[in-house]
């Protein structure tokens, strides 16, 4: 039997691919939409799995460490180990910020992670290239999203930094890439002022009669020092021990530690339900706009299509074609020309998403979820072509 | 020009478009997402020593800090030393003003005059007594003598007897006036020099030969007793003092060789050891304080709290297997590595030893060397990953 759908695309089929291929760009942005959106929440959840953490422990009544600043005594975490359950604990200090190299900068969120090694709460999981941490100061592992190479030096306050190794995928939840540098480092770096400031201040405290008495020697002394340390860290990383479970040693936590304690669901919900909330329906919303715009393009493509032959429908309405043969034809092709648009849209999807300078995650369910559309919306926009040709006066082929 | 194309060759020219396309995303679906296949890179465990070391960043400080200042509240007269003269031991510094000092030792001198003087009267007091008591016991001798051979009266010898215990107790009384005179002599010498010492004691003198490091005080301050006014420092004896994180610093002691780079000379990494850890370690930052000594001290001296890089290399490990730090993970609460037979992925937990600072990492227990273990990935492995082997794993954050 021959296909009636066949031989019409047979017959224009340059024009026909053609216009595929441009309903498939149009396609591919709408799933690099759909790839913006499950980066932004592929964003949170790498950066709470990458922390390698169970339990985030933070300071009472916030959303720390991610959504809210937090900030617990570095000393806590020696408490919080002698808790059941618990089986390693690690001071964690998240800041954002610029990192000066050479001439340019990169906006980085810096973690100060705790001198121990690897497999330790906070510290890179894997790595691309170099190695991990070994000295306690002036070294970092750097995300390659931040475009540093190993051995490259970094400034972050006053401080230079060594890039020892590189990681991939390691980013906040805003997607700024990461930089991993020592614990006391990073907690100098959240402290510390320029020195213009710093010498500002000690004269400030100088000129102030009750810390600057004459009686009293060493007094101005104990003030500055004390006015420029940082015993704070912004979060405890918790890992529990196998067996317990995370609402029991976090209801301790909360209990006896009067701190605030979430579990991986928790922040989950933090990162993905409050930090990035607005901006994941702002995008949403655009797809929304997108998939619309796309369905109407494709009702009218196929619409014109059919259209552009309305004669030859009237003729093969002569010659006693049944109206059912006709509505196979024009669905037909709008079925293959929604295919050879999803085709092309994945392709370019996929092709351009590293491209962009946030994750852009394609995920396969999204994409049969994309082609059923795609073959659904085709479907319902050749309706209208098809009434259009069916109600077609088979004069029409003799006539005008 | 449909007349050119037969429907034969339609369907070819549309096949020739559609089978690329439909190759293409077959290579895209595969090659990206989870379906891909993850990149990594090996190293075959090996058998070797590591020769760990110890990282830590310190300040030059000096072994004595002698902090000069007065003992007593008062005002600075003068300060004769610069920041950065040299000065001997028992150099005068300066001094503290001394206020009414100088006019009490003048007095304390006068009233020393004056009892000297005192003393000669009352010697001469005494000489007088001294004479008319030998004189009184001749008489009372000789009348002794003379009422024994009935020549004098009783009463008349009597007298004599009374005029000579008269006289001896004036000579007593003279004597002991003498003693007194003395003793108020000495007693004034000794305040007097008191003053003197106290007077000594607002001069400040350098207790050894050194540079001075510092000068906190400029002439007209008060300044309060225990309050330094000038710092002095041997410049021979300058060492850093150094801090190491408490989680590695493991096998630190005295005498091992340390490498010292000064913030200033980070091209230049000078020679030193570890001359002292401290017993007391610093309970707050989790710190073991040490002391580095310069094995050869620069010319120029580093300035007193400059930071400085000291990395101290601890003795060479026997070999063990070894692996570098990057494959070393945490799995399912368990560290371990991820080893590669054929091409399956097997996690083995490890237990690690010391780490040297390129990042090798001796495994204890679990390997036994000759492994093929995964070091870099593109993401994170889970067992059952398809894996690629590369060269390297860098590529675009996709």
């Amino acid at each position: 039997m021959i296909s009636l759908a066949g031989r019409d695309i047979l017959h224009a089929w340059g024009k026909f691919v053609f216009t595929g291929i441009g309903l498939g760009l149009l396609i591919g942005a709408t799933f690099t939409m759909a790839g913006v959106y499950r980066g932004m929440v592929d964003d949170a959840k790498v950066m709470l799995d990458n922390s390698g953490a169970d339990l985030w422990v933070v300071q009472q009544d916030t959303l720390g460490p991610y959504a809210e600043p937090s900030s617990i005594y570095d000393d806590t975490y020696r408490s919080i180990l002698g808790i059941s359950g618990v089986a390693r604990a690690a001071n964690v200090t998240y800041l954002i910020m610029q990192v000066r190299q050479e001439e340019r900068d990169v906006r980085v969120l810096v973690t100060g992670v705790t001198a121990d090694g690897p497999g330790t709460p906070g510290w890179p999981p894997y790595l691309v290239a170099g190695r991990q941490i070994t000295r306690s100061h002036y070294e970092a592992v750097a995300d390659i999203a931040t475009g540093f190479k190993l051995g490259d030096r970094l400034h972050i306050r006053r401080n230079q930094y060594t890039v020892v190794g590189l990681t991939r995928r390691m980013v906040s939840s805003s997607g700024d890439p990461m930089v991993f540098i020592p614990l006391k480092d990073a907690q100098e770096a959240q402290f510390l002022k320029d020195n213009d400031a710093i010498v500002r201040s000690r004269a400030r405290t100088a000129q102030n009669p009750a810390l600057n008495r004459p009686g009293v020697p060493g007094l101005l002394d104990a003030v500055i020092t004390s006015q420029s340390t940082n015993p704070y860290v912004n979060a405890v990383l918790v890992q529990l021990e196998a067996g317990h479970s995370s609402e029991d040693v976090a209801e301790s936590i909360r209990r006896w530690k009067r701190l605030k304690v979430y579990d991986r669901a928790q922040m989950e919900n933090i990162l993905v339900g409050k930090l990035i909330a607005t901006s994941a329906r702002q995008i949403g919303m655009f797809m929304m706009i997108l998939t619309i715009v796309s369905a109407a393009i494709v009702a009218f493509i196929i619409y014109t299509l059919t259209m552009g032959k309305i004669r030859e429908i009237a003729v093969l309405k002569l010659i006693g074609t049944r109206n059912r043969t006709i509505a196979a034809m024009i669905m037909q092709q709008a079925v293959a020309l929604g295919l050879i648009g999803f085709v092309v849209g994945k392709i370019t999807a996929t092709l351009w998403g590293p491209f962009f300078p946030k994750h852009v995650l394609l995920e396969p369910l999204d994409a049969v979820i994309g082609l059923i559309a795609v073959v659904v919306i085709c479907i319902l926009s050749s309706i209208i072509a098809i009434r259009a040709a069916l109600k077609v006066d088979p004069a029409e082929a003799i006539g005008g | 020009m449909k007349k050119f194309l037969s429907t034969h060759g339609r369907t070819l020219a549309l096949a020739a478009v559609l089978v690329p396309l439909l190759g293409l995303l077959v290579y895209v679906a595969l090659r990206s997402g989870p379906l891909a296949p993850v990149p990594v890179t090996l190293v075959t465990v090996e058998n070797r020593a590591v020769t760990p070391a110890l990282y830590g960043i310190g300040t030059v400080e000096a072994h004595y800090t002698h902090k000069i200042g007065p003992t007593f509240a008062g005002r600075l007269r003068r300060v004769d030393v610069q920041s950065g003269d040299r000065v001997k031991a028992g150099q005068l510094l300066g001094e503290m003003d001394p206020v009414d000092l100088d006019d009490r030792i003048a007095a304390q001198t006068a009233a020393l005059k004056h009892a000297d003087a005192n003393i000669l009267a009352v010697k001469a007091q005494s000489q007088e007594a001294g004479v008319r008591n030998s004189f009184a016991e001749v008489q009372a001798k000789r009348y002794e003598q003379l009422l024994s051979i009935r020549s004098v009266s009783e009463e008349n010898t009597e007298a004599k007897r009374q005029e000579l215990q008269v006289t001896q107790s004036v000579l007593s009384a003279a004597r002991a006036n003498l003693d007194a005179s003395r003793q108020e002599f000495s007693r004034l010498r000794s305040e007097r020099e008191g003053l003197i010492r106290q007077r000594a004691n607002l001069r400040l003198v350098s207790p050894v030969d050194g540079v001075v490091s510092r000068r906190d005080m400029d002439p007209g301050t008060t300044v309060v007793a225990g309050q330094s006014v000038i710092e002095v420092i041997e410049p021979g004896t300058v060492w850093i003092n150094v801090r190491f994180d408490q989680q590695r610093a493991v096998g630190l002691k005295n005498g091992l060789p340390a490498k010292i780079t000064l913030r200033s000379r980070a091209d230049e990494p000078l020679a030193g050891q570890v001359s002292r850890v401290e017993l007391h370690a610093d309970p707050v930052t989790e710190e073991i304080l040490a002391k580095i000594e310069f094995k050869l001290l620069p010319q120029t001296l580093p300035p007193l709290g400059e930071l400085a890089e000291v990395t101290v290399a601890l003795p060479v490990q026997k070999p063990m297997p070894v692996v570098p730090n990057a494959s070393v993970q945490r799995v399912d609460r368990q560290l371990g590595v991820w080893i590669v037979e054929g091409d399956l992925l097997r996690f083995a937990p490890v237990k690690t030893g010391v780490t040297d600072l390129d990042g090798r990492v001796q495994i204890v227990e679990g390997l036994s060397g000759g492994e093929r273990v995964v070091v870099y990935s593109q993401k994170a492995l889970k067992s059952g990953s398809r894996i690629k082997i590369v060269k390297r794993v860098m590529g675009k954050s996709s």
